[in-house]
């Protein structure tokens, strides 16, 4: 129980699995291929900062779109009695066990043409392109990552003490000010942590858009591209992307931190 | 949820969640390949399988799966142990070192384990399958056990283990009689997680398994990627039915044991 020993053969693992492979992403990013230092690859890299900042905007968008659906729905179910919260998270998080491939692969059917939603618009004279566009994309990362924005939300706001609330009306907060400055407060970890979970995903996942977005590929599916050919610049994009989603982890720590002390 | 309002939301987001499983599992009836009904069917069931290639990766998803999780469990308690064991700044430095994967990029870990496997199997000369996929799927798996077992670890009182070493236990025995039982719910969950991630996983797999290895995931995105194909819809049905009847399984047990524990 004493022996720091029995961590040994990961430490092990985690020098060759983990910290090993990213050093060699970084060498990949600086070298030629014969080894040699340059910085070629990320001039080859910056022809794709256009779709880079093209999937930060669409995570942004995602991100935002799940907020504004999810806040509502964590306050309605935390107030709702307890067991029927429990069903309620239960059938939330179904949909999320399910290959995402195929979760995926159900909006390409109905959104595909002559699929059942472009009828719909053909029967009432709208004819536009439901899928290969960016609106397709973000409705496809909004399905595939709302139920992330929710359950940290519904979590720390079912925590929320229910005589805060009562103490707030008595003495005499309007439901806007009870909300304003007791609710709110006190589910901004929440809000924090589905922020960091959909953003995250949404801004490096890959397939989403080539399933969905047509021709408007999004950095993922860039680094999987390219590094079908060429290593180094696969691997200076992928370091760039690295460092963006750390740095934006980081400060979302920060100001989670910050925030948590201001409660 | 008393208010009306409050159920009407609540049912338009269930109906976007699950509207398109319903619509992907009602196709996978369909007696054609387009979204016009053309009667009953049950032949993608058939097909699917009669696929000798879906079987197989079916049983390579399990089995790496199962490999996976149980080595990546006794990888990570044991890890949890020591780590447990080191003090302040050395404990958080390795505990961040093992977050790695489960924050950076799946995208960025895929590429990066690629271009180890690649560069360790010319020199070595092998060929990524099998193997290599295991070996990442173990890298992601064990963080999110020493993720549920650090928990544990430190919730439990020291002096126990203490005193059954005073009353003659050898460490070995103590540990098995004293700490494992006490840090077990914690082992499960966290080889219950490893199991469905890796059951899951596209991502990282897709870039460490070769040419040859398939996986179920792996599988999907062939038969799924820009074309139609009915089979995934059976699939799809298959695969949430299996989904639904673990979750009531999981329930009827649980809720058994909250009623054991309130007699």
């Amino acid at each position: 129980m004493k022996s720091k020993k029995l961590s040994f053969p990961y430490l092990g693992w985690m020098l060759v699995f983990t910290i090993v492979p990213i050093v060699m992403v970084v060498y990949y990013a600086f070298t030629d291929e014969n080894g040699n230092f340059t910085v070629e690859p990320f001039i080859n890299a910056s022809d794709y900062s256009q779709v880079f900042l093209y999937s930060l905007w669409i995570a942004l968008i995602s991100t935002f779109i799940c907020l504004v659906l999810a806040y509502p729905l964590s306050y309605m179910i935390s107030r709702a009695q307890e067991h029927k919260q429990k069903i309620i998270i239960m059938l939330i998080m179904v949909p999320m066990w399910m290959n995402f491939l195929l979760r995926i692969y159900a909006w390409v059917l109905i959104l595909q043409n002559n699929g059942p939603l472009d009828m719909m618009f053909n029967f009432f004279g709208i004819d536009i392109a439901l899928i290969g566009n960016s609106g397709a994309t973000i409705l496809g990362m909004v399905y595939e990552f709302l139920p992330f924005m929710i359950l940290p939300i519904h979590t720390v706001m079912s925590k929320i003490d229910n005589s805060l609330i009562e103490a707030a009306s008595d003495l005499g907060a309007n439901k806007f000010y009870v909300f304003k400055n007791v609710i709110f407060p006190l589910s901004v970890p929440g809000i924090i942590s589905g922020v960091t979970m959909v953003f995250v995903p949404t801004a490096s996942t890959f397939l989403v858009a080539q399933y969905l977005g047509g021709t408007q590929f999004m950095i993922g599916d860039v680094i999987e591209r390219v590094f079908q050919s060429d290593h180094h610049t696969g691997s200076a994009i992928a370091l760039v992307l690295m460092v963006v989603i750390l740095g934006f982890l980081v400060f979302m720590n920060k100001f989670g931190d910050e925030e948590a002390v201001g409660v | 949820m008393k208010r009306i309002s409050h159920k009407i939301y609540f049912g338009i987001i269930l109906a976007f969640l699950y509207a398109p499983l319903i619509y992907l599992i009602a196709y996978s009836f369909n007696d054609g390949k387009t979204s016009v009904w053309k009667g009953f069917t049950f032949k993608w069931y058939v097909a699917l399988f009669q696929d000798a290639q879906i079987m197989e990766s079916l049983y390579n998803t399990l089995l790496v799966a199962f490999l996976a999780s149980l080595i990546a469990t006794i990888l990570g308690t044991m890890a949890a142990i020591g780590i447990y064991n080191f003090k302040g700044g050395y404990r958080s430095a390795i505990q961040n070192v093992s977050n790695i994967p489960i924050i950076n990029p799946e995208i960025v870990t895929g590429v990066s384990l690629m271009l180890l496997f690649t560069m360790a199997g010319t020199m070595l000369g092998f060929e990524m399958g099998f193997v290599t996929v295991l070996l990442a799927h173990i890298g992601f798996c064990t963080p999110y056990v020493i993720l549920n077992v650090t928990p544990r670890l430190k919730r439990m009182d020291n002096s126990i283990y203490e005193a059954a070493l005073d009353l003659g236990c050898t460490p070995v025995k103590a540990f098995f009689k004293v700490v494992l039982p006490e840090i077990m719910p914690g082992i499960f969950s966290g080889a219950l997680i490893s199991f469905t991630y890796s059951l899951d996983d596209f991502v990282i797999t897709y870039f460490t398994r070769g040419s040859k290895f398939q996986t179920l995931p792996v599988q999907i995105y062939t038969m799924t990627h820009q074309r139609i194909n009915p089979k995934a819809n059976a699939l799809s049905a298959i695969l949430f039915a299996v989904i639904l009847l673990m979750l009531i399984l999981i329930n009827i047990r649980s809720s058994k044991e909250a009623k054991k524990s309130r007699t």
